[in-house]
């Protein structure tokens, strides 16, 4: 068999054959072939006219908003995300097992169901909407809308990817630091902080990859405003509608290329952070 | 002995008495207090206000409504669906992990490292783009398309694409579970299973499966949930055709379009009450089986 050859160890083990060729054959038809078509549709179009549709001030502006919307919204969650596994892991308070199983709500809870739900809330006749109206604000479908939505899907990355490493954190160390005279904040600081970096970084990485591309929680909330509101995800589904599909096509490409070198971040946080500590 | 002597002799401070000093491990009470609330607060915000006004909403005209609206052709044929949806690409998914958990942890070739990569990729491309790369693939405009479109067998606009969509964007779920785990576990128990003459599906039947049992079903759980809730790559290639190809998110984002409120946040919430249920399952998976879930131990 072809796929023997690719074993480096000969083992009783059986199934290798069986298992890799499932794997494969479904690796091949549900992720590599669809991606493939893409690339090559890029190919075939040819990479001078990729650049000249990605090239519009439109697509430009869908970018743009779409990666910078979604970085805000993944130092809020590293920062607010941290926090939160900290209060999980260390403090002890009536509710905590709960509040900690809704940490994933964001997970487990459709796009297009929290789409509408945030809209329902943000939008100027909703319970939030009409307190910020009465203060002049606008908050769904404006920018402001956009964050709230990337927030909330991406709100669990920071808190699981940090609370296992808190609570593995040895007592002794913040010890051995108060022993040396330092202070709280100042262990919190230069102890605990540089311990859970790594981690904190992981799920930054993961929550601002998340934001990039998401699409149902945000064209409810968003207004959707050429120029103004518009995600790069939407202008793909524009773009699909008019039966652009060498346009499509285009910022479907350059949106793969942001997630691969993403995807490259996130390992080289982990080989960095296993270099540092040992571990992921 | 000698303790308690001692603490008798010289009455040292007890465990009931307690100290007045704080451990150095621990923040003031005061900021402990303060942490909690804005991290609660910041839950309830986040979390809980977009949970509670779904429910809300749906029953803003009383529950009769609510239930009539769920009676309504529209929202049957998209449960349905939803349901076939799930029925056909949660167990895809399933046979999918197990052979990839069992490969990559049984055996040793070229290229390992490479294949996990892949398996993870489409936890980092948009929904939206893996919708395109099937239409790209599978649309009539293109060769493939166009030759199963004629044969009578299109997948884009129907069933096949959305399930081919529900998979992708599921596709790394029981693999990623179930891979650390089994690495964890070795393959001590199978070899050992194998010298005393056990068949591979008998190994794999009778010592692996109920290693992994737990952690299969947490796995096909976090897969059922996003199968059933995926919306940008289904909106992509189902064409969102009324009664036939519009599951439960599709047919809510129409409802909600049309201002039919009380009928789209009523599908709504039946798929938060579903966001729900997978939440309580898995947390009690966490607290009974914590020793065989990979998540726990994740980092």
């Amino acid at each position: 068999m072809a796929l023997a050859l690719l074993r480096t160890q000969k083992s009783p083990m059986p199934g290798f054959g069986l298992g890799m060729g499932i794997t494969l054959t479904m690796l091949s038809l549900i992720v590599i072939l669809p991606i493939g078509a893409l690339l090559a549709k890029g190919i075939s179009y040819g990479p001078a006219e990729v650049w000249t549709a990605i090239n519009t001030p439109r697509v430009w502006a869908a970018l743009y908003l779409s990666f910078r919307l979604a970085f805000l919204a993944a130092v809020f969650n590293l920062i607010f995300g941290t926090l939160l596994a900290w209060v999980l892991a260390r403090y002890d308070f009536p509710g905590r097992r709960v509040v900690d199983a809704l940490v994933d709500l964001p997970f487990a809870l459709p796009t297009a169901v929290a789409g509408i739900a945030l809209t329902a809330l943000y939008a100027p006749n909703g319970v939030f909407g009409s307190i910020a109206k009465s203060m002049g604000q606008k908050i769904a479908y404006t920018e402001w809308g956009i964050l709230i939505a990337l927030i909330f899907v991406g709100l669990p990355f920071v808190t699981r990817t940090v609370q296992p490493v808190i609570a593995e954190i040895e007592k002794e160390v913040e010890e051995a630091s108060a022993t040396l005279g330092a202070g709280r904040f100042y262990t919190l600081r230069r102890v605990i902080l540089p311990l859970l970096l790594p981690a904190a970084l992981t799920g930054f990485a993961l929550s601002l990859a998340r934001a990039v591309g998401e699409y149902g929680s945000v064209i409810f909330i968003a207004g959707n405003l050429p120029m103004k509101t518009e995600i790069a995800p939407l202008l793909i589904v524009i773009k699909l509608e008019e039966f652009d599909y060498n346009g499509a096509a285009a910022i479907g490409i350059a949106m793969l290329l942001i997630a691969f070198s993403m995807l490259l971040v996130i390992n080289l946080i982990q080989i960095w952070s296993r270099r540092r500590i040992g571990h992921v | 002995m000698y303790d308690r002597a001692l603490s008798e002799t010289y009455s040292l401070p007890t465990q009931q008495a307690r100290p007045k000093w704080r451990p150095v491990t621990e923040e003031s009470p005061l900021t402990r207090a303060i942490l909690i609330a804005v991290a609660l607060g910041g839950l309830a915000l986040l979390v809980v206000a977009p949970l509670a006004v779904v429910f809300a909403e749906a029953l803003a005209k009383g529950a009769g409504a609510a239930v009539a609206s769920l009676a309504k052709p529209e929202a049957l044929s998209a449960i349905k669906l939803t349901l076939i949806v799930a029925a056909i690409s949660v167990p895809f998914n399933a046979i999918f992990g197990v052979a990839a958990a069992w490969t990559i942890t049984k055996f040793d070739f070229r290229g390992k490292a490479f294949l996990i990569t892949l398996i993870d990729l489409p936890f980092s491309v948009s929904p939206v783009v893996a919708g395109l790369a099937l239409v790209l693939l599978f649309g009539t405009n293109s060769l493939l398309g166009g030759w199963l479109v004629a044969s009578g067998f299109p997948i884009i606009f129907a069933l096949p694409g959305i399930v081919l969509a529900s998979i992708f964007v599921t596709f790394p779920f029981v693999a990623r579970e179930l891979i650390p785990v089994m690495i964890e576990q070795g393959r001590t128990e199978e070899e050992a299973a194998l010298t005393l003459g056990a068949s591979g599906w008998r190994v794999f039947s009778t010592v692996t499966l109920p290693n992994i049992k737990w952690a299969l079903l947490y796995g096909v759980l976090l897969c059922n949930a996003r199968a059933m809730g995926e919306f940008g790559a289904v909106a992509v290639v189902s064409g969102k055709i009324r009664g036939q190809t519009a599951t439960m998110p599709i047919t809510i984002e129409m409802l909600y379009n049309e201002y039919l409120s009380v009928a789209a946040f009523t599908l709504a919430g039946v798929l938060a009450l579903l966001a729900l249920l997978t939440l309580i399952l898995k947390t009690g998976l966490e607290w009974r089986h914590a020793d065989q879930l990979a998540a726990t131990r994740r980092h």
